[in-house]
């Protein structure tokens, strides 16, 4: 019974305690008093949402103007997984021992890193977690790394000041990081910081561009000029390893 | 309020040991602070004067002023002695006229000597002193409407937090949340409004995650306070944040304005801002001192230490804080019912025993400041997204807040790390609290850990470890000389982050005061002693 395949092929539906019954729970909040009206409306806003048919398991007032409410309710989607398409990550997850090997081999020179927090935020925790020696989650940050130059800017850096510093240092890559946003500052801060710099660098050679922040929309590099973009939870590991892989990658295309 | 002290059976050597050392660790970084002064103590200065108000590019007078002053004549002086000077010789009718001459470069101003010089500063002194006067009307007014409308009834104090970035949409927020249950409403700032040096101006209606702290804001938020407060026949308090490269400022308007109760740490800024330690070390004691004399309870901010650190290994570093937190408060004139010493459950709750841990570890708080309020904090870090267990886990905060009899308590949201709250959030949060404080909070009285067993020991051990750090703080030396736990700040001691007392942001703004040196208001807050109080409380 629990085999955990998708039974029809490849369509899925959420399972509650039987295959194929679509259950799925959620909560929300509507700007209603508690009564039957308020009731009938959840109902209805869940049926418009594909539970059918849907059970109203719970409501309570909270306050005089609002009703929080739990549904539970088969969802009458399908989801055919031909039709889903993820980004799966395209490079090898490296040690600290095989990076710094593949950098000494393929540059013969320390890679040099430059990251800074943005714009209005002073949110370091994300760029500090990549780059201090101290790391996230038992991975030790990038300046462990014995090939590996880090530049640790801070945060609150003016983009400009961003620009110049990569360029003295002669940055392979620049990790810029966005933790705390409101009203898409992320977005704005990163897309502004891509054109600066490929207006301060010739075509071909704008260091590898990594924007990094729980906020940042899967895909969406190339919206926002970088070539790519970290989420929550990723690890100084996978950023080392990415900077292998792409700093490979545009080795073999000069040569 | 009353509490029961849990019995840890510390020894009362080693914890008399702890306070010296945290004494001896401070003294000569207070030297620092009594023998210089910051733009940013200096401008708080002229707005306790009453000078207030910014130019059509939003830049405030009293940096204007104080720019000028530091350019003509330096501040190693003070400012208000040229700036009063200035006023007696008829350069202008009034500070604000003053401050905009200024701005355009048509005042010159110089230092007077002999009869004009001691003109100038009484002058001063009565200018400087209607601000002081407007701050013990409030903390008057504070003491009035506590005792009209009642403090809360139960303990902990419930904290929850508005930040919408618009003033005009916090207030009915903040209203929404006092009629919930809150008892103390905290305005987060915008991110990155500790780094600016100056305060922003006016009603604000844009901030980034946060509302930013400014006077008339500060005004708006109490006013509607009041109003709910008188409705539901209860004092709620409101929270700002003292800190950042304006703490001076901040601290003179909140109290000016009835603020209740102020984030201000003595090392936050230096270690997760990178301000400068002089400057931080410096604006932090004029701060507290007028914290100390408005009345205002501080919160200190030692989850931060737990939030970039493993909060068991780290667990010392929270005792060492909390204790220099105290002795940097008690030296600025503040009294153990305004310490909001800071802790929090940080620990992996992956790993065995983090609940037993939690609990020695508040437990250990709570018996070395036993007259303090303490700040206990929600889990942040290990707030995964996955809301259901998130919310367990503030079940569990929540139990140890009960059973160690805790003064504030801020409440923690299943949502943290993954939205700003929703309605419901908060709703969720404050059932969560009343639940385990109807249920649990009686267990104050039946529980007492046993004898030597694993609480006792831990607290034992974490004291024990604060001590290790305490003396290696006063020990420590640097080639040029620096106090000592400025020599520590700078190698590292506390996290991996080194600051050198040479390094930082705001570190321009610093000055060594003069022998000449002369400010009403640190004269004034320096023979300031607390009002003789009874029962308080």
């Amino acid at each position: 019974m629990t085999s955990g395949t998708a039974p029809r092929g490849n369509i899925v539906r959420p399972y509650g305690d039987t295959t194929g019954d679509g259950m799925v729970q959620m909560s929300f909040t509507l700007p209603l008093p508690h009564d039957k009206l308020a009731e009938g409306a959840a109902l209805q806003l869940a049926r418009k949402m594909g539970l059918d048919p849907a059970l109203l398991v719970h409501a309570k007032a909270m306050g005089p103007d609002f009703t929080f409410v739990v549904v539970y309710g088969s969802s009458t989607h399908l989801v055919n997984l031909d039709d889903v398409h993820v980004v799966e990550r395209e490079y090898p997850l490296l040690s600290a021992k095989d990076a710094n090997l593949a950098i000494r081999k393929q540059l013969r020179r320390k890679l040099v890193v430059v990251g800074a927090c943005i714009g209005t935020d002073a949110h370091t925790v994300g760029i500090d977690a990549i780059l201090n020696i101290k790391g996230f989650a038992g991975e030790k940050g990038l300046e462990y790394y014995r090939e590996i130059k880090v530049v640790n800017l801070g945060a609150q850096v003016l983009v400009p000041d961003l620009v110049a510093r990569a360029r003295a240092e002669k940055a392979d890559a620049v990790l810029v990081s966005q933790v705390v946003t409101q009203k898409d500052a992320h977005i704005h801060n990163t897309t502004q910081m891509s054109a600066a710099f490929r207006e301060a660098y010739p075509a071909g050679q704008v260091p590898v561009l990594i924007a990094g922040g729980p906020r940042f929309e899967d895909g969406s590099e190339k919206a926002l000029g970088v070539d790519r973009i970290f989420g929550r939870g990723t690890t100084p590991g996978e950023v080392a390893s990415y900077l292998v892989h792409e700093i490979g990658l545009r080795k073999g295309k000069k040569s | 309020m009353t509490r029961q002290t849990p019995m840890l059976e510390l020894d009362p050597a080693v914890v008399r040991r702890a306070r010296s050392l945290a004494r001896k660790a401070a003294a000569p970084v207070v030297e620092i602070a009594r023998s210089h002064t910051t733009v940013s103590v200096e401008r708080a200065t002229l707005r306790l004067a009453g000078l207030s108000g910014a130019d059509h590019e939003r830049v405030p007078w009293v940096n204007h002023l104080v720019n000028a002053v530091r350019d003509e004549v330096g501040l190693e002086h003070g400012v208000t002695t040229p700036v009063y000077d200035a006023l007696l010789r008829g350069e202008a009718p009034d500070l604000t006229t003053l401050a905009q001459k200024a701005a355009s470069g048509n005042v010159s101003f110089r230092l007077p000597t002999g009869r004009e010089g001691a003109a100038a500063r009484r002058a001063a002194a009565k200018g400087v002193g209607s601000g002081l006067r407007t701050i013990d009307r409030s903390r008057a007014t504070r003491d009035r409407l506590v005792k009209r409308h009642g403090d809360p009834k139960t303990t902990p104090w419930i904290y929850l937090i508005v930040a919408t970035g618009d003033i005009y949409e916090d207030i009915p927020q903040a209203q929404a949340a006092a009629r919930e249950g809150a008892d103390i409403i905290a305005v987060i700032r915008s991110t990155g409004q500790s780094l600016l040096d100056y305060v922003p101006e006016g009603a604000t209606r844009e901030g980034f995650a946060g509302t930013y702290a400014t006077q008339e804001n500060f005004r708006l938020m109490r006013a509607a306070l009041d109003d709910v407060s008188k409705e539901l026949g209860r004092y709620v308090r409101l929270t700002n944040y003292a800190s950042g490269l304006c703490m001076p400022e901040i601290a003179a308007l909140a109290g000016m304005e009835r603020l209740d109760m102020m984030l201000n740490d003595s090392m936050y800024g230096i270690l997760f801002r990178d301000i400068n330690p002089i400057r931080t070390f410096v604006d932090q004691r004029f701060s507290r001192q007028v914290h100390a004399r408005a009345g205002i309870i501080i919160n200190t901010g030692e989850d931060n230490y737990l939030t970039t650190a493993d909060a068991v290994e780290a667990a010392h570093t929270v005792t060492v804080s909390q204790l220099l937190n105290e002795r940097f408060a008690k030296e600025a004139g503040l009294e153990d019912w305004q310490l909001g010493l800071g802790h929090a459950f940080e620990i992996n709750p992956e790993i065995r025993d983090s609940f037993r841990m939690e609990l020695a570890h508040a437990m250990l708080a709570r018996r070395l400041f036993p007259d303090a309020p303490l700040k206990w904090m929600p889990p942040t870090k290990h707030m995964t997204g996955d809301v259901f267990r998130g919310y367990l886990l503030d079940g569990f905060f929540n139990l140890v807040g009960a059973m160690t009899g805790q003064g504030i308590l801020l409440v923690g949201m299943m949502t943290e790390a993954v939205v700003t709250p929703f309605l419901s959030d908060r709703d969720l949060a404050l059932q969560n609290v009343r639940y385990v404080m109807n249920a649990a909070s009686g267990l104050t009285e039946d529980f007492h850990p046993p004898r030597d067993g694993f609480i006792q020991t831990r607290a034992r051990q974490v004291l024990s470890e604060a001590v290790d750090l305490l003396d290696r703080i006063v020990t420590d030396t640097d080639a040029a000389g620096d106090a000592p736990l400025l020599a520590a700040i700078a190698d590292g001691t506390f996290g991996l982050m080194k600051r050198p007392p040479t390094g930082g942001k705001g570190l321009d703004g610093v000055f060594r005061r003069a022998d000449d040196y002369d400010n009403p208001a640190t004269t004034a807050l320096d023979a300031w002693t607390p009002p003789a109080r009874g029962a308080k409380r």
